[in-house]
């Protein structure tokens, strides 16, 4: 058994999400790839915004920054900038990520700043009520969105690559394993690291577009899954409304915390 | 109330007066140890649209820092000349580019029309600096600044390797403002 | 602290001032956007924060900017941010942040006409409402106003010294005028440069409450990534940082906030006094304003006049029982500011006396002729 104790705030237990969220897989793949890659916890920064996702710092022992709708990227820039040697991973939605705080989001991928980034994408804001996001699919129910949505969505890792990011994960919550193998390799990587989770929202989003349970969910995952060396060989056709797993993209670039050390060696006195 | 001088130096963006008047301010301020402060006003153009840049002298603690009753005004553009000919105090100085500003205006107060410009270029071979020129003549006709506190100033505030050009420009102006008096 | 490796007297700009100033005062972390008329400040750090190991970072907008200097002012160094009216409106979440967190950090904002876009280039005061209550709720915050260069300089230093203080956010508030005029500096020499810094924990991390409660008010600090594994958010929060929906201690950490500045508000406020002994008018000014004011009544002085000035450093805890306290021999209060009355009626509020407004919204420094000619009106 893995020693999650070791990682959880247990007096703050219970949390709150909902029986069947998949905040719980994700969190918990995250410790598991922290414990595996034997980065103390004094290290560790994590830092949020707010949404369902971001109340992951809560629940776990690091140093723990619940910051302001959107912003997690910003601040973790500054703390990152401040303390290099925290290893800093933020935990964002789809909606804190891309909606309200996608400029953060890209700017932070082009500087290439070294942090690890997981989005729990779940295609709504949960902790609002179900409104619409950006990755709510095309036709798909929210609140805000009674008949249906009519917007294209984002592709959060596509955002990422085409922005700059050095390490680029897609997986899904009934991948739990192969999650915190991604975490782990975003870890590792020196530069602006992205692992996007699907998971599911089994009250706000499954319910109003009768998608069954989360297990339903977890099963549609697993059926519609294809792993990006085999989406290699497909046509457009074929891959529409499936999801892409795998190590997306992986890059080397300088790393922008480097780059700024070797400017002040170049220009601060003695 | 103690001495109070104000200069407003008017023209149009890229003519160097927000240097000069830095120049002008750092000549009274730090040289010369009185009190000084130089602002502007400014829109978004970086060259061309107007530009004025004004210093006030004193010898007690500047309160006010605008101009607002000129002892000198210095024009390098007509439009500069006709909008702010109406602020010189009686018996101040107006002084005029006369390649740019041909029709002067008359009042209550003393003009000196010199082709500021075409001395730039004859004496020191750039019009460029026109600017430092015209600091040559206002130091000799106001006295208010002393001339080793403004070659001082101007060796601080212009670019390295253009000092020489730079002083001979202000002497240009300094000497043609002798033979005015 | 920093030593001041320079002349005694120098010629420079409000914005060069407080750039210099913050590093005096140790800050080490500064993260902008540009934006007229406050740009000069990230131009002079950008090139002087490498050459003293600290970090210069243009972000993608204000609303990054305030975040940076939250989470690095979080790791134990000071730092700041420079902006204007449009920027200063798309911090202000953040500064509700750094409130309702305790997080030390200085906003200079350079006020321009408004509101919107306004006029980028051209001074005004209309921002004196928004720097005391931009953010949303009840929350603590000093703003200090200079109104010269030298002034700018010694109360950017204060506003670091009361940030680490109280472990508040503090607002310098400029204008066009003081941020662009260049005018003579003579630097205060070291030992007369007080620095603050904020007061750390003594306790071990296993111990340790990020915001217990002390006799002061404020918490005891921990740099954030120091072994120290707390929480921090926004949401209302108990001593251990964490979220709590417990009325009681939420009421506690609201009136708790709140009170650390109103109890120490003697100790903040500072204002100037001329000419007031005998005065029967009284012109209550701030920033760029106030030296319109001292030049109108050393003129209205020399005409027999009797006026003086009160003149305000620190708006924002605003000095009501200071200004009550002179109040009780003046006849008639006039208060020029470059906006349509906004500090007029909370000095109406403190000297329950009339008050009469000289405002200008077009750009233009309020002249001495226009305080003038209000106080000979009023005088007669």
């Amino acid at each position: 058994m893995f020693p999650y104790e070791k990682y959880l705030r247990l007096d703050k237990f219970p949390h709150i999400w909902c029986t069947g969220c998949g905040c719980g897989i994700i969190m918990k793949a995250m410790l598991r790839a922290i414990e595996h890659s034997k980065i103390p916890k004094d290290s560790i920064a994590l830092v949020s915004g707010i949404g369902c996702s971001s109340r992951t710092p809560g629940y776990v022992d690091f140093n723990t920054l619940h910051t302001t709708h959107g912003r997690a990227i910003a601040f973790a820039t500054g703390l990152k900038l401040a303390k290099p040697e925290l290893k800093i991973i933020v935990v964002s939605g789809d909606g804190d990520a891309t909606a309200i705080g996608g400029n953060h989001f890209i700017h932070a991928a082009r500087r290439n700043i070294d942090m690890t980034v997981i989005i729990y994408n779940n295609y709504i804001y949960g902790m609002t009520g179900g409104q619409a996001s950006p990755t709510t699919p095309l036709g798909k129910k929210a609140s805000t969105a009674p008949y249906g949505s009519i917007e294209p969505t984002f592709d959060i890792s596509g955002l990422a690559i085409a922005a700059g990011a050095t390490f680029v994960a897609r997986s899904t919550c009934y991948h739990a394993v192969q999650i915190d193998k991604f975490i782990q390799k975003g870890l590792l990587k020196k530069g602006f690291s992205l692992i996007e989770v699907l998971s599911p929202c089994p009250i706000y989003y499954a319910r109003p577009n009768r998608e069954g349970t989360s297990v339903d969910m977890l099963r549609w995952y697993k059926e519609n899954s294809i792993p990006i060396e085999v989406a290699r060989k497909m046509s457009d056709t074929e891959k529409e409304r499936k999801i892409i797993t795998g190590i997306l993209h992986n890059i080397e670039r300088a790393e922008f915390c480097e780059e700024y050390r070797k400017l002040v060696k170049r220009v601060s006195k003695n | 109330m103690g001495f109070r001088y104000e200069f407003r130096l008017s023209g149009s963006g890229g003519q160097g007066l927000i240097l000069a008047g830095k120049i002008l301010a750092e000549a009274a301020a730090i040289y010369d140890d009185k009190n000084a402060t130089q602002s502007q006003s400014y829109g978004p153009e970086a060259r061309g649209g107007s530009s004025r840049s004004e210093v006030i002298v004193s010898d007690e603690e500047i309160d006010y820092p605008k101009a607002v009753n000129i002892n000198l005004l210095l024009c390098f553009t007509q439009e500069a000349c006709d909008k702010y000919y109406k602020d010189i105090q009686e018996n101040g100085i107006l002084l005029v580019d006369s390649n740019y500003v041909t029709n002067v205006p008359e009042g209550e107060f003393k003009v000196y029309s010199l082709p500021i410009t075409e001395i730039a270029e004859k004496e020191a071979g750039k019009t460029l600096v026109a600017n430092i020129v015209a600091l040559g003549i206002i130091t000799e006709l106001t006295g208010i600044v002393s001339k080793e506190a403004v070659e001082s100033a101007i060796l601080s505030r212009v670019p390295k390797g253009t000092e020489e050009l730079n002083l001979k420009a202000f002497n240009a102006g300094f000497d043609r403002a002798k033979t005015l008096k | 602290m920093q030593k001041i490796n320079r002349q005694d007297a120098k010629l420079m700009t409000g914005n060069e001032a407080c750039a210099e100033a913050a590093i005096v005062a140790g800050m080490r972390f500064f993260a902008g956007y540009p934006i007229t008329p406050s740009s000069e400040i990230a131009e002079v750090l950008s090139r002087r924060l490498p050459q003293e190991k600290g970090v210069f970072i243009q972000m993608e907008d204000e609303l990054a900017s305030m975040a940076a200097i939250i989470a690095a002012s979080l790791t134990g160094v000071k730092s700041m941010t420079a902006t204007s009216g449009p920027g200063f409106s798309l911090m202000q979440e953040n500064i509700g942040y750094a409130s309702m967190a305790e997080v030390p950090c200085v906003i200079v904002s350079v006020q321009r006409g408004g509101p919107s876009t306004g006029l980028p280039t051209l001074p005004s005061q209309a921002d004196v409402m928004q720097s005391r209550w931009g953010t949303h709720g009840d929350h603590p915050i000093i703003v200090v106003t200079p109104s010269t260069v030298r002034e700018t300089f010694d109360w950017t230093i204060k506003a670091f010294n009361f940030a680490e203080r109280f472990r508040v956010p503090v607002v310098v508030l400029l204008d066009e005028i003081i941020a662009h005029i260049t005018e003579k500096i003579i630097f205060p020499k070291e030992e007369e440069i007080k620095i603050i810094e904020r007061k750390r924990t003594k306790e071990t991390p296993e111990t340790y409450l990020p915001y217990k409660y002390t006799d002061s008010d404020i918490p005891l600090f921990a740099d954030f990534g120091s072994g120290y594994r707390y929480n921090v958010t926004g949401l209302s929060h108990d001593e251990t940082g964490f979220p709590t929906n417990d009325p009681k201690k939420i009421d506690n950490l609201y009136r708790r906030l709140n009170q650390k500045i109103e109890r120490y508000k003697n100790e903040i406020i500072e204002f100037k006094t001329e000419f007031l002994e005998d005065a029967e008018i009284c012109v209550v000014a701030y920033g760029s304003s106030a030296r319109s004011t001292y030049r109108a009544i050393r003129q209205t002085r020399e005409a027999g006049i009797k006026v003086g000035i009160f003149q305000i450093f620190t708006i924002w805890p605003f000095p009501y029982e200071e200004l009550a306290k002179v109040s009780h021999h003046i006849k008639k209060f006039i208060v020029p500011e470059m906006n349509l009355g906004q500090i007029a009626h909370e000095v109406s509020c403190a000297t329950r006396c009339d008050v009469i407004k000289v405002n200008r919204v077009d750009g233009g420094l309020i002249t001495p002729d226009e305080i003038l000619e209000r106080i000979k009106h009023v005088s007669v």
